[in-house]
């Protein structure tokens, strides 16, 4: 039984301590905000929050992520930040088939809490690690810059 | 003696217009009457007080108006879109549609993407086409396949939808006329109620029942001045749901005791299962049944054979499928290259004519030329890479099969899991849910097939199926990689005498209708109406994007060698087009270069009787201006879909590596419904054909596809995207496609531009400097 401390509470699974949170998420705690795209850590579909840092839950095992803070897409709207994130993507008509949208939304918000004005490059850096098979990519960066500014 | 087989079987394989052929029609034509598209057969369930006006639409007793919904949302924008023609035509807020997914019914059979298979020029209206697509529509209501591919969804929609809203609104005016005792031409619609000018006004709620009774006699439709809403820009109706992860996708399904499948499939493309030890896994934590599900399939169906590994949670059915020791039947294509296989096409080039497509003129018109340019391109087998891997839950229990699927063909799949389980059709609940991606690869229904033979083994618990990306990435249906060669003269001046474009590939119109339709075209009297249609080619896709030109020559020849291939084939994002596109207007540059013109004028000059192509092209050409310094414009010009895309790219070279940093996009989509959900296709039209033209790449070896996942097969990424911007010409001609026509110009815009930096042609995708 490993306890997991998700968008501010504590629950228990009871799965082998090597499964990957996002699995732990997805099957047994059926959070299924959170997506599976590659489970290698190349596309940044599971991205979720830990202790505000974005990581990618399909190489976390939960053994790693037990005690920590872990907050996720279904929880990013009780935060301002993620709120304003999420505001803006609908404003620029951002996700198409919206699956690595989830992630997208997590890597931003982990962002603008790093870096209030973010420049051309540090989205570039903040963002590279999410995938968008549907090419989304300039009305994320443009709702990221948008997102800042009401954020100001 | 090997190579006459060959060429009488690529005869035999003659598809007319893909989808167009089928048993039904032959047997449907002319002796069925026409089947309308306004009342199903099997009505839309109605609850509360609900009233169902017509197959598409119900009103509720709070004023709601649900439609009926054929298309699958896959990203492109048509659960806004549709939406929208039925608002405009029944005067209500877009806000008050409600969409609900339609039944299995012929009236929703997709009939545009048949009609659009045929092998015809879009500038074709001759008798021949016109037969051709009259009665191919005819077969295609009968037929009533639902699909959403061909970028057809609006244009299969514009006429029913907007004429089931007309209707609607024509018995709700009827009802209310009648009570108040006025002429219904008196009356108007707005707002979800009939007004009259006397001050009389009542909802759609109230007179719903009583319209009922009040069926038109005569139906009229919105002219394109008359449009309220089509052609204004809407929000997305799914944008709210996409961001805070509760849009439901495939993968999302969650069902009481419903537990996880997953697969291993054989490596080597056409593989068996020879043994598989489930004794070895059923140990290990969570696992449940060990099943192999080829002999339900495998034979029947061509999807993949395999062994699944159920259990609790899909992790653990993962790390026992990893485990499990499978020795595989492979021996068949376990030699297969896909470097043998283009030197293979280079033979065929050599020895074979090909299916000519498009031929005029006189070839020996040629001996007088200046000058000839010749060449030689080619694309690679390509992978769809949907971010949402393939999946599929299916229950079977109590004679009845339910499956919620994230599919692009609602009918094909409940055929498929119908015949999987061995029951009627009717006995398939089907729920369709948000797609991760389609690009094609969803047309396909392999993972129903295999879904449904791993259900029957589950003791009537719901089970979902999960590919990995590793499964995925090898056991995709691919874009068929293809070499063509081209070769042309120009006299002195420059101008184009002759033109010869002849390409090999293989087909995968007859691989698509035999995996999933079980139809075999061979088998299929297709003479009977070869006769009646010449000019019509095999497998359209294989060719589509050369002879279809839009450029005007006064003597051409364009064909196209099939070549068989055990590589499974599918439709991917803008199919033939999508490399033909790459090979003809690089072409066309290397031609505008001999000439001694500047590409853009060449263009015009082929144009002049193409108003529509050179408006789009101007459009793109002015809005892009001038390159910053050290970059250069490379413009593609290309027709897919009904809709015309010119794209100028601006490139630079950093490090010996291509840098695209805007790419700017003209459009004539005809009406555009949602013009800023064009836009939204275009730019990703783009950014998908852009990963193909700079990294996309299937190679197979030992019979292997050697990419496994994003590392070996990658994306483009957001440092690498460029801005996207888009003119759309404004139009009031019928709705064309928008889901695929961006893709195709892009690999050709990005290559013209290259060589206006570094002189170096680059003929093979992806692009690589030398």
């Amino acid at each position: 039984m490993v306890t997991l401390h998700i968008n501010g509470k504590d629950v228990q699974v009871d799965v082998d301590p090597a499964t990957p949170l996002l699995w732990a998420l997805r099957d047994n705690l059926n959070m299924t905000g959170t997506k599976f795209g590659c489970g290698a850590t190349l596309c940044g579909a599971c991205t979720v929050h830990i202790n505000g840092e974005p990581v990618r839950s399909c190489t976390t095992p939960i053994s790693a992520a037990a005690g920590q803070k872990i907050t996720t897409i279904e929880a990013i709207e009780d935060d301002k930040v993620g709120k304003a994130v999420q505001q803006a993507w609908i404003r620029h008509d951002v996700p198409q088939c919206g699956y690595c949208q989830s992630g997208q939304v997590m890597s931003a918000t982990a962002l603008l809490k790093a870096r209030k004005n973010p420049t051309d490059a540090d989205i570039d850096a903040a963002m590279s690690g999410n995938l968008c098979r549907c090419g989304t990519y300039q009305r994320i960066r443009a709702a990221i810059k948008d997102a800042a500014q009401s954020l100001a | 003696m090997r190579s006459a087989e060959l060429k009488k079987k690529s005869r035999r394989s003659f598809i007319l217009g893909g989808l167009g052929v089928t048993g039904a029609l032959i047997v449907g034509w002319g002796i069925l009457p026409a089947r309308q598209r306004l009342n199903a057969s099997h009505p839309m369930p109605v609850e509360n007080g609900e009233v169902a006006l017509n197959g598409w639409i119900k009103i509720g007793s709070d004023g709601t108006v649900t439609v009926a919904m054929p298309s699958s949302e896959m990203g492109q924008g048509v659960h806004t879109a549709l939406p929208m023609l039925v608002a405009e035509e029944l005067d209500v807020p877009l806000a008050a549609v409600k969409i609900e997914q339609a039944p299995i019914d012929k009236i929703f059979g997709n009939v545009a993407v048949m009609q659009d298979s045929l092998p015809f020029h879009p500038d074709d209206n001759g008798i021949y086409k016109r037969t051709a697509r009259w009665l191919t529509g005819k077969a295609a209501r009968e037929l009533g396949i639902m699909i959403v591919g061909g970028s057809s969804s609006i244009k299969d929609a514009w006429a029913p939808m907007r004429q089931a809203g007309a209707t609607a609104r024509a018995m709700l005016v009827a009802a209310a006329a009648a009570e108040w005792n006025v002429p219904a031409a008196q009356c108007l619609t707005d707002g979800g109620a009939v007004t009259h000018p006397s001050g009389k006004r009542a909802a759609y709620s109230e007179l719903a029942a009583k319209a009922m009774s009040h069926a038109p006699s005569e139906i009229r439709v919105k002219s394109p001045s008359e449009f309220k809403l089509i052609g204004r820009s809407q929000p997305r109706r799914d944008a709210a749901a996409k961001v805070n992860g509760r849009a439901g996708f495939g993968l999302d399904v969650r069902l009481p005791g419903m537990v996880y499948a997953a697969v291993k499939m054989s490596p080597v493309i056409g593989g068996a299962v020879g043994k598989a030890d489930g004794n070895a896994v059923r140990s290990m934590p969570g696992v449940l049944k060990v099943v192999d599900f080829s002999h339900a399939i495998r034979d029947k169906f061509g999807a993949g054979a395999g062994v699944a590994v159920i259990a609790k949670s899909f992790w653990q059915a993962r790390q026992a499928a990893a485990a499990l020791p499978v020795e595989w039947r492979q021996d068949e294509h376990a030699h297969f290259s896909s470097d043998d296989m283009f030197r293979e096409l280079a033979q065929k080039l050599d020895s074979e004519e090909g299916d000519v497509y498009a031929r005029h003129g006189d070839m020996e018109a040629g001996k007088a030329a200046a000058k000839t340019v010749r060449a030689e391109y080619r694309a690679p087998f390509l992978a769809h890479a949907a971010m949402e891997p393939i999946n599929c839950t299916a229950q079977v229990k109590d004679g009845r099969v339910k499956l919620w699927v994230s599919t692009q063909a609602p009918s094909i799949a409940v055929d498929m899991a119908a015949k999987v389980a061995g029951v009627k059709a009717d006995q398939v609940d089907l729920v369709v849910t948000y797609l991760g991606g389609g690009f094609g690869r969803r047309l396909e229904t392999d993972m129903v097939a295999q879904a449904v033979a791993i259900a029957m083994e589950a003791n009537g618990a719901p089970v979902q199926m999960i590919w990995t990306r590793e499964d995925d990435m090898t056991h995709d249906v691919y874009r068929p990689a293809a070499l063509a060669r081209f070769s042309a003269t120009l006299d002195a001046a420059g101008n184009v005498l002759t033109y010869d474009n002849k390409s090999a590939g293989g087909a995968l119109m007859q691989q698509f209708l035999k995996r999933n339709l079980d139809l075999d075209p061979i088998s299929i009297k297709y003479e009977v109406l070869r006769q009646p249609l010449p000019g019509m080619g095999p497998d359209k896709t294989t060719a589509e994007g050369e002879y279809d030109l839009c450029y005007e020559f006064p003597n051409q020849r364009i064909a196209h060698v099939i070549v068989p291939t055990p590589v499974p084939l599918g439709n991917w994002r803008s199919v033939g087009h999508s490399h033909n596109a790459f090979f003809k207007e690089s072409f066309i540059d290397e031609l505008a270069h001999a000439a001694g013109k500047d590409p853009v004028r060449f263009r015009r000059d082929l144009l002049k009787n193409r108003p529509r192509h050179l408006a789009v092209l101007n459009a793109a050409v002015d809005k892009a201006g001038k390159p910053a310094p050290g970059r250069a414009h490379g413009v593609a010009l290309h027709q897919s879909f009904g809709s015309i895309v010119a794209e100028v790219a601006e490139v630079s070279v950093e490090d010996n590596e291509i840098r695209v940093h805007k790419v700017t996009c003209a459009v004539d989509c005809g009406i555009a419904v949602n013009p800023d959900g064009v836009a939204q296709q275009i730019e990703s039209g783009v950014i998908f054909g852009l990963s193909a033209a700079l990294f996309g790449e299937v190679t197979i070896k030992d019979g292997r596809v050697e990419q496994q996942n994003f590392h070996n097969y990658p994306l483009v990424r957001m440092q690498q995207a460029p801005q996207v911007d888009t003119v759309i010409i404004q139009s009031a001609e019928p709705p064309e496609g928008v889901g695929e026509p961006g893709t195709p110009p892009i690999a050709p815009a990005v290559a013209n531009a290259v060589f206006a930096l570094t002189g170096q042609r680059l003929r093979t995708l992806p692009l690589r400097l030398a």
